[in-house]
């Protein structure tokens, strides 16, 4: 049972404390009376070439402790981009990443996630022979230590950190209600299981950022009501920081504290959801003006 | 066994009985709950505490002798521990459906005037929260699941391991309040309430007695030989009454073990880890389950097939005799002992009927073909006859006597009788105290002797004692030409196959039947995927013509097979039509629990059965259906009405009577 006191996935709860006392005076509250906190990670004047196309140009903006964080724009607007570039697989070719108050040097992207940071992908990628419950197991893996040894003859260390790791993916199991489907392979699942098993996996990693490449794209209404729920409910009882980029204006508008809004590659607008409906730029870039 | 000696003398509640075993049982599992993956497991002496726990903590709360408390949720540990603690603290268990809406919900809550709500989740208490305003005697509120609540006002909102914690640090304080309530349980107290679904009108609360449920719970225990040893899986809503029989009376009775899903949806494969010694389900989950089978082994490959229905149809023969300790030669019993190991036992396995040593179907009845695969592969399934207000049991079948057309002898302690108009009414230690605050219904149900009217009507054949039900009472009507009609029995032969999901027939005051067909979507798209035939909607599969002789085909063989019975034969349908969406609850056209409202479809289709009897070859109609988001929409067609063949039946048995 998830005991109500915790409120990361295995109990464990001095990451947001600590964050959050230390920060109290920097965050803000939410209009449903959530308390943000200080700076989680912050993008200083990034910019991202691909030999001459300027992908992202000169764009700044920061995420904060516990908040849920969308970036919007049109297609081709560079949103996948930033997210590539704060899980690592990109490298800005101009700017600052500073994350947890300590300036970040370019990573690997598995470094990255050492660090902490989860995502989800735009396009689903599990492993589709793999069973659910394998595939959420490998989010745990940058919380393996055990070597190579002990993990194949399965004793010691290796069998320790097997069932403590199982009792947290069992948690996320229960938790995004997938239990049905935990032995089933991953292959025979509908597309909107998928998406669920993606964030399973994910939030197995206990990250303390959380990035989702459009968790709703392709979803029909229930699929993303159920999405939005779950992502609502991670925020809530983990207290996990989510950055997400979605299409979908409603679902955006509802779910995030905060948006940016990016428009070929700049930031055209930066604040609370209404704030940026009101945005003359924004309502330009979505609705299309006349160049 | 030497146990049961004592008899009920000293057991006059479920907490004295739960006393009893925890003492006598102590170590042995009283229940399994599966979560985060393993079987979690508490004995009988960790379920005496636990349920103590939080009978201390009720009383902290302020819980008072009569007062009731409503239980509404999925079937887990915690929440029969709620009951049995209500119980404990001199209160009233009212377990709910947990998926009513709250409207429904309103009406009951406010009928018992329940001072206390424990809610699952969120969003059982979601739904109380939205309507407690309108409960005047509402006060308190107890979760199970803490996820989401978080943010809410804990006023008069408690965590249940908060309120058990409390109940657990004042023990000393509270514990003498706690065994004088306790002892001061008296037979004729009442054990639980329960509300009926209620297929006409509001719901009616149920009041049952201890020595209702105690005295049921022992002679259905002795009637079947159950054993501390059992195994039951619980997954039928807590709120039917056959659940608080098997999964509290029988269970505290005997002292075996319950098992809880992890989910709804989980429930087939735990009741494959589970194997349970003994089961109940509704006809209409061993339907699905023979239905899903099948398709399956249609989609086997072509040796698998084979020796599937080679030893099939061996077992239809020889199964049931062996079942029944019937003689049976060498030969077939080598053969059917083969065909366990190939066939029945790898198929047991795999729906978890493994360890089944008495298996019950009940609430509607059975296809005799569904009936008799179950028993062919050795599962000892076998049908019984009950309601709320007998405490479940009227009749069932003892070992070796099972037949699937009728409904069994009288339980131990019940009396049947048949009025003159044919409906069935009993009597027995199980009949209910009353209907709560209902003076005039109760007058109207049970009478001053005690007898009961079931609202079916049936006849207690001559050779066997065994009652037969024909129908509800009030459905059974009579042919133009006086012959008895009897459309249930006509729909269940339909909804045997596969394809058939659901049929309505007309005929009451008319010279001939007819009927309206529903198919199923499962078992006749996948027929129609395997012969490559396309199709965007239900509606363009359910008229396809292909699909509509196959039907037709099926309509026939129930013809046949209906003229065989002599009294029936006047309810051969002679023109149906296949329906164009599905009947659904959503739409009134079904109850809650998928019983067919024949009146309803027959006003709301009027102009369908107007073409059913007026010979036209086609209907064109338009028919308004409500989405599961309460939004409506239009659906138009064109239905074709076709005949079907019936048997020519000689009337002068009518005649001659």
């Amino acid at each position: 049972m998830m005991d109500g006191s915790g409120l990361s996935i295995s109990g464990k709860d001095e990451r947001r404390d600590a964050v959050k006392d230390a920060s109290k005076e920097v965050g803000y509250v939410t209009e449903d009376g959530r308390q943000i906190g200080g700076v989680l990670m912050e993008l200083r004047n990034i910019t991202l070439k691909f030999g001459g196309v300027v992908a992202i140009k000169d764009i700044s903006f920061d995420i904060r402790e516990g908040e849920i964080r969308a970036i919007i724009g049109p297609n081709g607007a560079g949103k996948s981009s930033m997210l590539n570039i704060i899980s690592g697989f990109y490298t800005p070719s101009e700017g600052e990443l500073w994350y947890k108050g300590a300036k970040r040097p370019p990573m690997k992207p598995y470094e990255v996630a050492r660090l902490g940071v989860a995502r989800t992908f735009q396009n689903i990628a599990l492993f589709e022979g793999m069973t659910v419950l394998d595939n959420v197991m490998t989010g745990r893996l940058t919380h393996m230590k055990a070597g190579i040894a002990s993990q194949a003859i399965w004793w010691g260390r290796a069998r320790d950190e097997e069932i403590a790791n199982r009792e947290i993916v069992e948690k996320v199991i229960d938790f995004l209600e997938i239990q049905n489907i935990r032995k089933t392979p991953v292959g025979r699942l509908p597309y909107g299981l998928k998406k669920r098993v993606e964030l399973a996996r994910a939030l197995a990693a206990e990250p303390s950022l959380l990035l989702l490449d459009e968790p709703m794209a392709g979803m029909n209404v229930e699929e993303k009501e159920d999405m939005s729920r779950f992502i609502l409910d991670v925020n809530d009882e983990f207290g996990t920081t989510i950055c997400l980029i979605e299409h979908d204006m409603g679902v955006v508008m509802d779910l995030s504290d905060r948006v940016v809004v990016m428009d070929y590659g700049k930031k055209i607008g930066d604040g609370p959801p209404e704030e940026v409906r009101q945005n003359q730029d924004v309502i330009d870039a979505y609705l299309g003006v006349a160049h | 066994m030497a146990y049961m000696s004592e008899g009920a003398a000293g057991l006059r509640s479920i907490p004295a009985l739960l006393q009893r075993n925890a003492t006598r049982f102590a170590g042995r599992p009283a229940y399994r709950e599966k979560e985060f993956g393993i079987w979690q497991s508490w004995s009988w002496a960790d379920t005496q505490e636990e349920i103590e726990a939080f009978a201390l903590g009720l009383l902290n709360l302020g819980v008072a002798p009569g007062d009731h408390v409503a239980v509404i949720g999925r079937n887990r540990p915690t929440l029969y521990w709620s009951m049995v603690a209500a119980q404990m603290a001199g209160a009233v268990p009212v377990p709910l459906y947990q998926d009513a809406v709250a409207e429904e919900m309103e009406y009951v809550l406010q009928h018992c005037g329940a001072r206390f709500v424990i809610a699952a989740d969120q969003e059982q208490v979601d739904k109380v929260i939205e309507i407690q305003d309108d409960l005047h005697q509402f006060e308190h509120m107890i979760y199970v699941d803490p996820r989401g609540m978080r943010k809410y006002d804990h006023r008069a909102l408690h965590d249940y391991a908060h309120v058990q914690a409390q109940g657990r640090a004042a023990r000393d304080e509270l514990i003498g309040e706690l065994d004088r309530r306790r002892d001061a349980l008296g037979y004729d107290d009442t054990c639980v309430m329960l509300y009926t679904s209620g297929t006409t009108g509001k719901p009616k609360g149920v009041v049952l007695s201890n020595r209702n449920i105690i005295e049921t719970a022992k002679s259905s225990s002795e009637f079947d030989h159950l054993s501390p040893g059992e195994e039951v899986l619980a997954y039928l809503p807590m709120a039917w009454v056959g659940d608080f029989i098997f999964s509290i009376g029988q269970a505290y009775w005997n002292g075996f073990c319950v098992n809880c899903p992890e989910s709804a949806e989980t429930m087939m494969t735990d009741l494959r880890e589970i194997a349970p010694s003994y089961y109940f389900a509704p006809p209409r989950v061993f339907e699905t389950q023979l239905t899903q089978i099948m398709i399956r082994m249609e989609d086997a490959g072509g040796f698998k097939r084979k020796l599937f229905h080679h030893f099939l149809n061996h077992a239809k023969v020889v199964g049931p005799k062996i079942l029944d300790g019937k003689p049976v030669g060498m030969f077939e019993r080598l053969k059917y002992a083969l065909g366990e190991f190939m066939v029945y036992g790898p198929l047991k396995n795999t729906l978890g009927f493994s360890r089944v040593r008495v298996g019950y179907t009940a609430g509607e009845a059975i296809g005799p073909e569904i009936f008799d695969f179950y028993r062919a592969l050795g599962i000892n399934l076998k049908q019984l006859y009950g309601q709320t207000e007998a405490s479940v049991f009227i009749t069932q079948q003892p070992d070796n006597e099972v037949r699937p057309d009728t409904v069994g002898v009288p339980s131990p302690g019940v009396e049947i009788r048949i009025a003159e108009s044919g409906e069935v009414f009993y009597r027995s230690p199980g009949v209910f105290v009353e209907y709560y605050k209902n003076a005039d219904s109760t007058a109207g149900t049970k009478d001053a002797e005690g007898w009961v009217a079931t609202g079916d009507a049936g006849f207690i054949e001559e050779a066997t004692g065994h009652l037969r039900i024909i129908d509800r009472a009030k459905d059974v009507g009579k042919m133009a030409d006086g012959a008895l009609f009897a459309p249930k029995y006509v729909e269940n032969k339909l909804k045997f196959f596969p394809n058939i999901l659901e049929a309505v027939v007309f005929g009451n005051g008319r010279d001939r039947c007819t009927a309206f067909i529903n198919i199923d979507l499962t078992a006749v798209g996948n027929w129609a995927e395997r012969n490559n035939i396309a199709y965007a909607s239900y509606q363009e599969l359910a008229g396809h013509p292909q699909v509509l002789e196959t039907i037709q085909r099926h309509v026939e063989e129930v013809n046949a097979s209906v003229a065989q019975d002599e009294m029936l034969s006047g309810c051969q349908i002679h023109r149906f039509l296949v329906l164009h969406k599905e009947l659904d609850a959503d739409d009134g056209e079904l109850t809650r629990t998928r019983k067919v409202r024949r009146n309803i479809i027959a006003e709301k289709y009027a102009d369908l059965l107007t073409a059913l009897y007026d010979g036209s070859e086609s209907i064109y109609t338009e028919t308004e259906v409500t989405y599961e988001d309460g939004r409506k929409g239009r659906i138009k067609a064109t239905l074709a009405i076709r005949d079907a063949q019936v048997v020519p039946v000689a009337p002068m048995k009518v005649a001659a009577e």
